[in-house]
């Protein structure tokens, strides 16, 4: 009797004991992230619609989409660090969101840039970007996101293997680092680096941490060989 | 249903009427046409419909001006509304954002104000602002603005002639170019402390530019005193160059003997050159400058105009340059 019913009673305690189901497991939460994140857009949408981006509402379209490809590109290189430092593993179920969210910004911005600024004028635009080196490296990150976005899915991973789809997914340091070279690029023409240098900040947190956690693990490893 | 219903006599517009004079002269008016000589008459018959659409916008005291009759000093195109021109700028002492100026220029104070004459010239002078406004008749002159950025305006200035200035202090012999000083005071501008340009701000002419009398020492805009933004109280204005050329602000002009070195020069002499002529065959060597975005004008999605020669006043100075190799002389 008492045997049968040890495990039914166990039940129960351990759902008390644990701490209390994360808010992030919800089915809803990536749905009210995915709506959170297209805000900017659905902002920057109406302001077009309603002409209040100002005097120059293409080149305000098109800074605005770059600005929020770099914001998306350092909120998804977040995701890794902040799970230890919010000790909130859970969080790494948006990371893929917000790596495609950073790839529909940059495509956005590529898009403003290809149609209000050259017209969809092909050979003006292929003209345009090597002239530019700034424009030059903001092209190669984006040419760099979409091998990424294009094996984001399951079935890309598993076709190519944890370990080879790990390390396409690692050029995801060299792209920030490239947008992040466009953006001072842009902005160097006038010395303004007040954004730029919060921007490398955060990025120098992001990759830093990175390599520090790799640092100790290898230390880790050759420790015992010794 | 509302768009048969009767309403009576409709007063005409004052715009819609011919104007009598015009009337009564038709017949000069075909004859002229049929000589094909119709060209300058009617421009400046047309000149008046530009003159019209400049409607003050009542934020600043009133500065009128008399419609120039200088060939070309007034473009038909349509202005830029006053908004646009009074909130998107480039004026570093101010922020380099172009937004930057129409919020913090309030610092500025345009009054008193003195401006010194120094150099080569017979008359050197301090000349206090209001003296300086009363030495030539204030005309209005309309005339397309092109930034270096590649986008444009269309803005009815008032002024005079920096020639009638030039005149009045007699160049000597020596008197080869122009330099324009423009105020540098942290106090009044906070844009002073970024080291973005050696400060103050230098801008400067050969003679025969700033003699040509397109070359405009502007005091006002849309019938108004000149915004800070825009470089009150007083500031250069020529239109066949890149809006850079045009100092803002100037408390000093100089007459010398030598090449002046502006602060785009300082910066990076290999993108700005002296001359700096809206030229759509040479590019900056970072962009085309082959097309330019008007501002408040050209739709979101529409191409960019065609930037045209000295920025379309090539009749009125490309003179100045002839035999001259623009793409080195950039």
């Amino acid at each position: 009797m008492n045997s049968t019913t040890m495990p039914t009673s166990a039940v129960p305690q351990r759902t008390a004991s644990a701490k209390p189901k994360s808010l992030l497991l919800h089915p809803a939460a990536k749905v009210a992230l995915f709506a959170v994140c297209l805000l900017p857009f659905a902002y920057l949408f109406y302001a077009a619609y309603a002409n209040t981006l100002g005097p120059n509402p293409a080149e305000a379209l098109i800074r605005k989409t770059g600005d929020w490809t770099l914001r998306f590109l350092c909120i998804t290189l977040a995701i890794t660090p902040l799970r230890t430092w919010v000790k909130q593993p859970a969080l790494a179920r948006f990371r893929r969101m917000l790596g495609l969210f950073s790839f529909f910004y940059v495509v956005l911005h590529f898009l403003s840039y290809a149609w209000l600024d050259m017209g969809f004028d092909i050979d003006a635009i292929v003209k345009d970007i090597p002239k530019r080196p700034f424009a030059l490296v903001g092209f190669l990150a984006l040419l760099l996101m979409i091998p990424l976005a294009a094996t984001s899915f399951n079935r890309a991973i598993k076709a190519l293997g944890a370990k080879r789809w790990q390390a396409l997914h690692k050029s995801v340091y060299a792209i920030v680092l490239l947008g992040l070279l466009h953006f001072f690029w842009m902005k160097a023409a006038k010395n303004n680096f007040g954004e730029v240098a919060i921007y490398a900040v955060v990025i120098a947190v992001l990759l830093g941490w990175r390599v520090r956690q790799r640092f100790i693990t290898k230390r880790a490893a050759a420790l015992p060989a010794r | 249903m509302h768009f048969l219903k009767n309403r009576g006599f409709v007063h005409p517009q004052a715009s819609d009427i011919t104007p009598q004079g015009v009337y009564e002269g038709r017949r000069d008016l075909l004859k002229l046409l049929a000589t094909g000589a119709a060209g300058a008459t009617l421009a400046a018959w047309a000149g008046r419909d530009a003159l019209a659409q400049t409607v003050r916008p009542n934020k600043l005291a009133a500065l009128a001006g008399v419609r120039s009759a200088l060939p070309g000093a007034i473009t038909m195109e349509k202005l830029t509304p006053y908004a646009d021109v009074t909130s998107y700028n480039n004026y570093y002492e101010f922020g380099t954002d172009k937004a930057d100026p129409g919020r913090s220029a309030g610092s500025l104070k345009p009054r008193p104000w003195t401006v010194a004459i120094e150099g080569e010239v017979k008359k050197p002078k301090v000349y206090d602002l209001d003296e300086l406004m009363k030495l030539a008749t204030l005309e209005e002159r309309v005339y397309r603005l092109r930034c270096v950025e590649g986008w444009s305006m269309v803005i009815p200035w008032v002024g005079y002639s920096l020639a009638e200035l030039i005149k009045k202090v007699e160049p000597t012999g020596n008197a080869k170019y122009v330099e324009f000083v423009t105020l540098a005071d942290k106090a009044q501008m906070p844009g002073l402390r970024s080291g973005v340009l050696d400060w103050p701000y230098v801008e400067g002419l050969r003679m025969d530019e700033a003699m040509n009398p397109l070359a405009l020492l502007a005091f006002g805009l849309y019938g108004e005193v000149l915004p800070n933004q825009s470089g009150a109280p007083v500031r250069a204005v020529l239109p066949w160059k890149y809006g850079f050329k045009s100092g803002k602000s100037i408390v000093k002009i100089r007459f010398t003997d030598r090449l002046p070195q502006s602060s785009w020069m300082k910066a990076n002499a290999s993108e700005y050159g002296f001359y700096s002529n809206v030229n759509p065959a040479v590019d900056h060597p970072r962009w085309s400058q082959a097309t330019e975005r008007r501002i408040g004008e050209d739709g979101l999605f529409q191409k960019k105009r065609a930037t045209q020669m000295f920025n379309g006043y090539e009749a009125q100075v490309g003179q100045l340059y002839t035999g001259m190799d623009l793409k080195k002389n950039f």
